[in-house]
């Protein structure tokens, strides 16, 4: 997996609404991206929501929050409405994985992203990461924070 | 703004809600949450005290927010763990006039009810416990503690 102090590799994806989006829309700012296995499992579900729950103290630290995982932008649109999150979700759909590959956040055997974080600082170098030992569970929001302090 | 550092689960205060008699178990839940709702059957049926910590999670439960809101609601005119109950055990029906029934089968005031539950002070004290849950690392409902 990549680590901290390294430079973010930059990437161009597609967001739910089929924008395309890159990394260095976001110089300047904090981003931490959650890269997660697929959109409707369970374990995602929960770890979106609870995140979007604790968006707000995210944001007055100048925190932005992206997910990525290897679903289609349709899949993430039907996500986002159907969690009643506004948490940006990007689609590492074709080549699949590549972004996920390139933090060292792929998951070969099950074809998805592994379930990981990957905070990036305003310079875009990387400031902190989390590896979850296994997919079936999520990094607690409290874990951000504590990267953040 | 808040903050959302991971410290330990705060034991058990003066203002918690709390039931029974026994080992003591702190349950962060979501009053919209089916998981929560039979856990909350099984612990009911335990010699257990238990405290009750608010842990809504809006965005897959979006009435829940609404939910803890009427409890606290409930709880300052004394019947907190009876509305509770009344809501787990009827997850269908939750809306506005359904709360205002429930209201009224516990003998509670209405229009304090009414005032309490969409008041800025019971949603700091349900977010407060929340964040707590946070702090402690809570990903998932219920999340129980034994102390």
């Amino acid at each position: 997996m990549i680590a901290a102090g390294e430079q973010a590799p930059d990437f161009t994806l597609r967001d739910q609404d089929g924008e395309e989006v890159s990394l260095s829309d976001y110089r300047g700012r904090k981003l931490l991206l959650v890269f997660y296995p697929g959109d409707f499992s369970p374990v995602c579900s929960d770890q979106l929501s609870i995140y979007q729950e604790v968006k707000p103290e995210l944001t007055e630290k100048g925190v932005e929050l992206v997910g990525i995982s290897v679903d289609s932008f349709f899949a993430h649109k039907a996500f986002q409405e159907k969690l009643g999150i506004d948490t940006t979700l990007l689609s590492d759909f074709e080549p699949k994985g590549e972004v996920a590959r390139a933090y060292g956040s792929y998951f070969e055997p099950m074809g998805f992203a592994n379930r990981t974080l990957v905070l990036i600082d305003e310079d875009g170098v990387v400031a902190w990461t989390y590896e979850s030992p296994n997919p079936g569970d999520f990094p607690g929001a409290n874990l951000i924070f504590d990267a953040l302090a | 703004m808040s903050e959302l550092t991971s410290t330990a689960v705060p034991p058990v205060g003066a203002d918690d809600h709390v039931r029974g008699q026994g080992e003591t178990v702190i349950v962060y839940a979501d009053l919209g949450c089916p998981h929560c709702a039979g856990e909350w059957q099984r612990l009911s049926q335990r010699r257990t005290r238990i405290v009750f910590r608010h842990f809504p999670v809006s965005s897959k439960h979006p009435r829940a927010p609404f939910l803890h809101m009427a409890a606290e609601a409930a709880g300052a005119q004394g019947r907190f763990f009876e509305m509770v109950d009344s809501l787990y055990a009827d997850r269908g029906r939750v809306d506005d006039p359904h709360l205002w029934e429930r209201a009224e089968q516990l003998g509670l005031d209405l229009e304090r009810f009414e005032a309490e539950r969409r008041s800025e002070q019971t949603r700091l004290r349900v977010r407060r416990d929340f964040e707590s849950g946070i702090r402690a690392g809570v990903t998932a409902t219920p999340a129980l503690f034994s102390l």
